[in-house]
This record gives C-alpha cells, sequence and structure tokens, in this order.
C-alpha cells in the first residue's frame, strides 16, 4: 500500500482538502486541533521526516505549513493548518513527538506570534533580546 | 556532589568563523548539557525577497552563504520552476548538465573546505594547508566558469545565465583527474591514520535513533545510517541520468562523518566527468516571462544535507511568502545530543563535525526598529571615525602625520 493511501485512509476525516498540484508533491488541509494527532501519525507511523515548517500571514489568518519528507520515495507532503484568530494564534506544539521541530517552533513563535501549547523551550531564537515585545517580524499589518 | 560550571564558547568562537555561542554545561570534564544560542548573523533575507522580484532573488539567495552559493539559488529557482510545470518540462537540456556541474564543484570545494577546518580543530594543520591547496584548483575552475570565486550568479528561473565554453572543458576535466590522486591521499592520510582515528572514533556519535528523532540531513544523517540524499530520492538536474552511490556509514560518530565526505568528493567528481562527456550542445535558457500563481517547493542537496525553499506567487511579479530552510538549521540543532556526554577537548570538533553554517541557519527577517537609533550610511561613519580620530589627536596633542 502506498504512503498517500494510508495517510488517506487513516486520516480520511481530518482531511478537509487534498491537492497534489506537481509530481511528488502533495498538500492536504487539516483543522488546527488535530495537527498533533496527525503529526504523530506521519512521524511515528509512516516515518515521514519533517523537513521544516513554514509560516505565512494571509488576509484569512495565520497559516502554517508542516512539510514532511517520504524519503523512499522522493514525496514530499505538505501539511497546511489554518489560524483563523489572529489576535491569540495558539496551536498544539509538536516537539514532544519529533525534538527536530523546536528550533522550527521557536522561530514561528518569534516571527509570526503563534503560541505553540506545550513547547518546552518557546524562548527566542534568532531575535535579539533587546527586540520590542508583541512586534513580530513577518506579520503583515 | 556534582558540581556543574558553565563554559562559554563565544560569541567570538576561537576557531569557527562566524558568530555563536555554545554554553556547555560540564561536570569536571564531561559535557552534561549544552546551550545554543545563534541569531548574530541574522539579515532578513525571507522579507526582503519579498521586495525583490523573481529575477533579482536568485541573486539575494546567493548571497545567504558564500559557500553554498548554488544550492540556494538552485532550490529557489526548483520552486519557482515547480509553479511553472517543472525543472525537467521548462529548462533546456544543456542547462540542466551545467547546474549540476555547478553544483557538484561546490560540493567538492565545501567538503574540502571543511576537511581543511576539522583538520585545523584537531591540531592537524597539515591536513589543514594541503586540503585549502586542493581546493584552490576547484575556485579556479569556478573563476573560468562563471566568472567569480563565490557567489557564481549562474541560476536564473527557467535556464543558467552562462554557457560553459567547449575550451573550458579539458581544462575543468584536467582539474579534475589532478584532485583524484589528492583524495586518495586524504584517504590514507585520515582513514589510515591511527591518530585520527584515536581522536575520531567513537566521540560525537548521532545514533541513528537520534538523527531521525532531531531530522538531521546530508552527511550528518548518512555518518548515523539513513539513507538520505535529495539528488537520489527526489532527482532534478541530471542526477537520475548519471552513475554514482550514495556513500553511508553506520557509527554516526565525526569519524564516520569525515569518512562520508571524503568519499563523497570520489562521487561528485564521478558526476562531473560524465557530465561533461553526455552534455548536449544547444540552449541555455527558456526565457520565462511571468510566474502564475501558485506555490512551489524547491529540495537541493547542498554539502550540508537538504537545502530548502518554499515560494509562494500571487501572479505578481514578486514572491509573496518565501520560507528558506538551510541544512545547518536542522543539523546545527543535533548538538544538543550529540556534544552531550562527551569532554569539552572533544566539544570542539564535534560542535565543528555537522559542518555548520550560521549564515544559513539564520536568514529570516528583520524590520526597522521603531526607537531612535540612527541609521548611518558608509560616508556617516567615515565621518564619525574622522572627527573621533580628531579628538584622540587633541587629547594626545600630535598634529597630524
Amino acid at each position: 500500500m502506498q504512503i498517500r493511501d494510508k495517510i488517506q485512509e487513516k486520516l480520511a476525516s481530518k482531511i478537509i482538502d487534498w491537492k497534489e498540484p506537481a509530481e511528488r508533491r502533495v498538500y492536504f488541509t487539516i483543522k488546527k486541533e488535530d495537527v498533533f494527532e496527525v503529526a504523530e501519525f506521519l512521524f511515528k507511523e509512516l516515518g515521514l521526516r519533517l523537513a521544516t515548517a513554514s509560516g505565512v500571514d494571509t488576509p484569512l489568518g495565520l497559516e502554517i505549513l508542516y512539510h514532511f519528507s517520504f524519503d523512499k520515495t522522493g514525496e514530499f507532503y505538505s501539511v497546511r493548518v489554518l489560524i483563523e484568530d489572529k489576535k491569540h494564534p495558539q496551536i498544539d506544539s509538536i516537539t514532544p513527538i519529533t525534538a527536530g521541530a523546536e528550533w522550527i517552533e521557536r522561530e514561528i513563535w518569534e516571527m509570526l506570534g503563534v503560541n505553540f501549547k506545550n513547547h518546552p523551550n518557546l524562548k527566542r531564537l534568532l531575535l535579539a533580546d533587546d527586540w520590542p515585545k508583541e512586534n513580530y517580524p513577518l506579520r503583515r499589518e | 556532589m556534582s558540581h556543574k560550571v558553565i563554559v562559554p564558547i563565544g560569541p567570538y568562537h576561537p576557531l569557527q568563523e562566524e558568530p555563536e555561542f555554545f554554553q556547555l554545561y560540564v561536570e569536571g570534564e564531561k559535557v552534561v548539557d549544552i546551550d545554543i544560542i545563534i541569531g548574530y548573523n541574522h539579515r532578513g533575507i525571507e522579507k526582503l525577497s519579498e521586495s525583490k522580484h523573481f529575477d533579482q532573488v536568485a541573486f539575494l539567495v546567493e548571497r545567504i552563504c558564500g559557500i553554498c552559493s548554488s544550492s540556494h539559488p538552485y532550490a529557489y529557482v526548483l520552486a519557482v520552476e515547480e509553479i511553472l510545470g517543472g525543472e525537467a518540462r521548462i529548462v533546456p537540456e544543456r542547462a540542466l548538465y551545467i547546474r549540476t556541474i555547478v553544483n557538484e564543484l561546490e560540493r567538492i570545494h565545501s567538503h574540502l573546505l571543511w576537511l581543511g577546518l576539522a583538520g585545523h580543530f584537531i591540531g592537524y594543520n597539515t591536513v589543514w594547508m594541503w586540503a585549502w591547496r586542493y581546493r584552490e584548483p576547484i575556485l579556479d575552475c569556478f573563476e573560468m566558469i562563471t566568472g567569480n570565486r563565490q557567489s557564481y550568479a549562474m541560476f536564473k528561473v527557467g535556464g543558467i545565465r552562462r554557457d560553459i565554453k567547449e575550451e573550458d572543458i579539458p581544462i575543468l576535466k584536467k582539474t579534475l583527474d589532478e584532485l583524484i590522486p589528492a583524495v586518495d591521499m586524504f584517504k590514507g592520510a585520515v582513514m589510515d591514520d591511527p591518530v585520527i582515528q584515536a581522536r575520531l572514533k567513537g566521540i560525537g556519535i548521532l545514533t541513528k535513533k537520534q538523527a531521525i528523532d532531531w531530522c538531521v540531513v546530508g552527511p550528518t544523517a548518512r555518518a548515523s545510517g539513513i539513507n538520505i540524499d535529495v539528488r537520489k530520492d527526489d532527482p532534478y538536474g541530471v542526477y537520475g541520468r548519471v552513475d554514482w552511490n550514495v556513500i553511508i556509514e553506520k557509527e554516526g560518530d565525526i569519524f564516520a562523518k569525515t569518512v562520508v565526505r571524503i568519499l563523497e568528493l570520489y562521487e561528485s567528481i564521478h558526476i562531473i566527468r560524465q557530465s561533461l562527456d553526455k552534455m548536449p550542445k544547444g540552449e541555455i535558457d527558456a526565457n520565462v516571462k511571468d510566474v502564475p500563481p501558485g506555490e512551489g517547493i524547491g529540495r537541493v542537496e547542498a554539502p550540508r544535507g537538504e537545502c530548502f525553499h518554499y515560494i509562494r506567487s500571487d501572479g505578481t511579479n514578486r514572491p509573496i511568502r518565501h520560507k528558506i530552510r538551510a541544512p545547518s538549521y536542522m543539523n546545527v540543532a543535533s548538538n544538543k545530543v550529540a556534544a552531550v556526554g562527551g569532554t569539552i577537548s572533544d566539544a570542539t570538533i564535534t560542535l565543528a563535525a555537522v559542518d555548520p553554517c550560521y549564515c544559513c541557519t539564520e536568514r529570516v527577517a528583520v524590520i526597522n526598529k521603531p526607537d531612535n537609533k540612527q541609521i548611518m550610511n558608509g560616508w556617516d561613519l567615515i565621518k564619525l571615525s574622522q572627527e573621533k580620530t580628531k579628538k584622540l589627536q587633541e587629547l594626545y596633542n600630535a598634529g597630524p602625520q
């Protein structure tokens, strides 16, 4: 059974939107409440590697794309999550699943102001210590 | 009762070229924990990219890193070309070969650079001098092909900017032929030397499980027994059409990382030779005019691992989001487990073993700080310097010479 079938079968109730715009590239959207469960399934059960996560400020809200790579076939799965509440954006941290997410989430936190619940070490990574609080460089307002 | 002491290394690192700050928590000689503090190199490239048009961004991302100055633009153009329909579909054949050649030359010079630095870090300065001496002809080749030793300005969306001239190909081949005995020498000097083995074996170990958990990439992952290489897994350029092997070692220690890099030099030379022989004549640029709305991902196996670029376009001539993730970003973080448990004297080489590149790691974004700090240009600084010199002259009562 191919990895994409496994994902579609297991996460059928959670996937809102599924797109394959190019060869070996899959983008699918889930609700932000499901992110921990989905990441755990992709990383621990299917053995996908977390490449990184991109935070994007869009007119509809803050979007986070978790990029997972399946290196055996070169397929690349981007899990899209939209956080509509821009005033108090919050989402579950996936650092408890993979240590590799620690820096990625710290960067999104300082650049876009997304609060990652249960992150073990949510502090600044790249910005200076004297950078003003609640001033997020990658926000578009 | 044990007593924890903090040993700071950095931000002006005594050995590495870039500012980074490691706080080692030690008990006696043993490292029990480590804090990695970065951010000193942070220049705002992701934000800046949103204000450049698609052709300019290639030049911008080239300046993320002087060593990977073909991997970043390559990953970027792959991301944009994915929106346009894919590299294989739009880029002319000859350009694919030239892209591959430039990318592999970069790997050779980068691995030789690291080999030299690693030698220097463990006090084996002969390796340092020799590695850099053999790196020099490769940089000369870059100068011959691209006009620059670094920041090659070769990549553009839809093709490349400069062709490789027919008369340069024999020189390139001769340089590669001369490099083989040098790599043989390094292989012998490092892999058969009992002193190096005693120094590097069994230290700074990153186990396979840890490597998976920390999502490391490139030679760091391959030295821990993980079979990943973007060139094989998700081929771009002509990597799918030439014959070469992924080098994998199982031990995960620094010796394994060194072996992986040395053996990869042979593979790179092999790839370039085949590409030079197979390269057809023809166009080198598809003359792309517009980029439609959409999103694309570009992945390139940089010398340090997977270099990742994500581009979102809304149909204008600029990207609306450009996410960059350099390989060191994942690899440096894994030092948290690799360096712990070793001694302070091993920490220096352990922290350098992932071939860290901080200017890559810390690209992201900066906006104007809303405080009263003055922004000065070059002339202001010169003026400031002259005023200060004048004041000092008055203070010491000495007239200008």
